[in-house]
């Protein structure tokens, strides 16, 4: 039964993944890579089910603090770079290349 | 269905040893004072009590690691088990303290009381409020504490003795970064830019190391590196889960390095972060990276190495090839370092690729040597400036060795230490690395490594001979000299030539902090 949610949890991983390499708007890459680390919360709580350890489900809080903290200085980022630029386009931020 | 149990009392209170982390609790500790200072202390003052509390903090945990590595022979865990306090760990410590401690003589510098960060960073640039805040002579003080973090997590980073410690001072490192790379003062569109690649990249990366970590827990049943170890010599290293755990932590881990493929973050955050922010992460970053990457593949993938040595045989030779190729077709001075610092994580890897005592203190040697060049190469790069800021284009550093003798020759000797050559630090470091990675039977990365070591020494002698036999433009850089700055660079250069002309001492100081490997 657990292997189903390790399944799923891989396509989201995945989703998140393509995601991150194929969408434009920074906001929307940065959505993708939470959705990335909420893919591992659920390995880790799956996999913590399928060892009967509690070890996993406590992993996954620390990894929901991270991700709290992260959001917070990546949107400070993004922010600023629209402030700057009035666009938040990962594509128009291309000074530095090559 | 198995269910899990357990009463509150079953949980028991972990035990902390806090005189064995305490250079990690002082920075740390430290760096919330700054945050009070922040509040609390009136705007004047911030700024010099900012910088005491920092330097006060970074030398403290520097004399706490000197003292614990004197004592009793360091090889314990603490907190646990979450993390190692042995020879390596506390080697790669303390150098990251003392080259946090000479980029903070950079990142606190102000010549005419002007900081190289940004006054003001919600500002935006080119507008009015910023030319106010400029004109108030604001400083964003909030600087200090930020690289107190980061460099609080880099002390973390090669001690975590379990992923889940790794991860988190994966963040506490990473997450300040982001942020200071996109405060430089000027060419702000840049740096901001430089931070929000970072940023998207370094969260993409460690999605990466987070799932690797999720199913190497999956495979063993913990993250703690000696279980890992454990769990693959009882089941066999054939694993689906394990292999693909190992790839993916990899990915996380020689993205932090910046090693090939996943090098491409770098140029672009050590061109648009400000100078003194480059200097810091060249240095202490790639030394944290590298003590993370030691401490994963000699404690947790010992037993794996089989597996694991060809695609890292692949990812160093990539490195050392990309590194050096591309570096020859720079033109601006702080990408060009970074080309070749990407070169350099190549011929690290191949000291980590050794597996044994003598990888282990070569690269820790060589991790040393590099740091001290580099932080000095970088405070050359802050004086020589333009009307607009630092001179970045190398043609601009035409002639300079005409006007400004004794600069260029104190980059110019950087940039041989870079390539390697006798009587510097970096011939002695190479040296090391690859007579290592030769008795681990890893001949043709040692001659991978000297090729491109010769490739790469022709761009460094293509900006020598540049500084010093074209003639000077008319409208040239200035050099923009500063007690802290010169104070930088002189340490840099004092370092690089004695580990260059008498390596013994410091040789056989990595020599016996890598004699017991890494605590399990």
């Amino acid at each position: 039964m657990t292997g189903h949610y390790l399944v799923l949890s891989a396509i989201l991983f995945t989703i998140g993944g393509i995601g991150v390499l194929i969408r434009r708007n920074a906001i929307v890459v940065f959505m993708c890579v939470e959705l990335m680390l909420n893919a591992t919360n659920l390995a880790f709580v799956s996999f913590a089910r399928m060892h009967g350890s509690l070890d996993g489900q406590i992993i996954a809080f620390f990894v929901m603090v991270v991700a709290a903290a992260e959001v917070v200085v990546g949107l400070a980022i993004i922010m600023t770079i629209f402030r700057s630029r009035k666009s938040s386009s990962v594509d128009d931020a291309n000074l530095l290349k090559y | 269905m198995s269910t899990v149990y357990m009463a509150a009392g079953d949980i028991p209170t972990p035990h902390i040893e806090y005189g064995r982390l305490a250079p990690v609790l002082i920075v740390l500790g430290a760096a919330c004072v700054g945050v009070l200072v922040e509040a609390l202390a009136p705007r004047a003052q911030r700024y010099g009590l900012q910088v005491l509390v920092s330097v006060v903090g970074l030398v403290a945990a520097f004399a706490w690691t000197i003292a614990l590595g004197i004592g009793d022979q360091p090889h314990h865990v603490a907190a646990m088990g979450a993390v190692g306090v042995d020879g390596p760990t506390l080697f790669i410590q303390g150098t990251i303290l003392v080259l946090a401690l000479m980029s903070m003589l950079l990142i606190a510098e102000r010549t005419n009381g002007d900081s190289p960060f940004t006054a003001q960073a919600s500002t935006v640039p080119g507008s009015p409020e910023e030319r106010e805040s400029l004109v108030a002579g604001l400083v964003q003080t909030e600087i200090y504490p930020l690289v107190l973090f980061a460099v609080g997590g880099m002390l973390i980073f090669p001690a975590a003795n379990d992923l889940l410690t790794m991860f988190v001072a994966l963040e506490v490192m990473s997450l300040p970064l982001y942020l200071l790379c996109g405060l430089a003062r000027r060419r702000r569109l840049l740096s901001q830019e430089a931070a929000v690649k970072y940023f998207l990249l370094g969260a993409f990366s460690s999605a990466f190391f987070l799932y690797g970590t999720a199913l190497l827990y999956g495979f063993a049943g913990s993250v703690r590196l000696s279980d890992i170890a454990a769990a693959i010599s009882k089941q066999g290293g054939t694993e689906p889960l394990l292999l693909a755990g190992v790839a993916l932590l990899s990915v996380g881990l020689l993205f932090k390095m910046g090693a090939a493929p996943f090098q491409a973050w770098k140029p672009d955050v050590y061109q648009g972060a400000p100078t003194a922010l480059t200097a810091l992460m060249a240095s202490c970053t790639l030394v944290a990276a590298v003590g993370g990457v030691l401490r994963v593949f000699y404690v947790g993938l010992e037993t794996l190495r089989w597996d694991w040595r060809p695609m890292m045989w692949a990812v160093a030779i990539l490195t050392m090839l990309v590194g050096a190729i591309v570096a020859i077709t720079q033109t601006d001075v702080k990408r060009m370092l970074a080309y070749s610092s990407i070169a350099h994580g190549g011929f690290l890897l191949t000291g980590v690729i050794a597996t044994n005592k003598a990888g282990l203190s070569s690269t820790l040697f060589y991790l040393a040597a590099y740091g001290f060049t580099t932080v000095g190469a970088f405070a050359v790069i802050t004086m020589v400036r333009d009307a607009g800021g630092e001179a970045g284009h190398l043609s601009r550093w035409a002639g300079l060795g005409k006007r400004q003798p004794l600069v260029a020759g104190t980059f110019a000797f950087f940039l041989l230490a870079f390539a390697g050559i006798p009587l510097t630090s970096g011939f002695t470091g190479k040296f090391a690395v690859f007579q290592a990675a030769m008795a681990g039977g890893a001949m043709p990365l040692v001659i991978v490594g000297v090729v491109s070591s010769a490739i790469a020494a022709f761009f460094y002698v293509r900006v020598i001979v540049l500084m010093f036999f074209s003639e000077p433009l008319a409208d040239g850089p200035s050099v923009a000299f500063s007690p802290t700055t010169a104070a930088a660079v002189a340490v840099g250069a004092f370092v690089t030539l004695v580990l260059g002309v008498i390596p013994g001492p410091a040789l056989h100081l990595a020599q016996s902090a890598a004699n017991q490997l890494f605590v399990r």
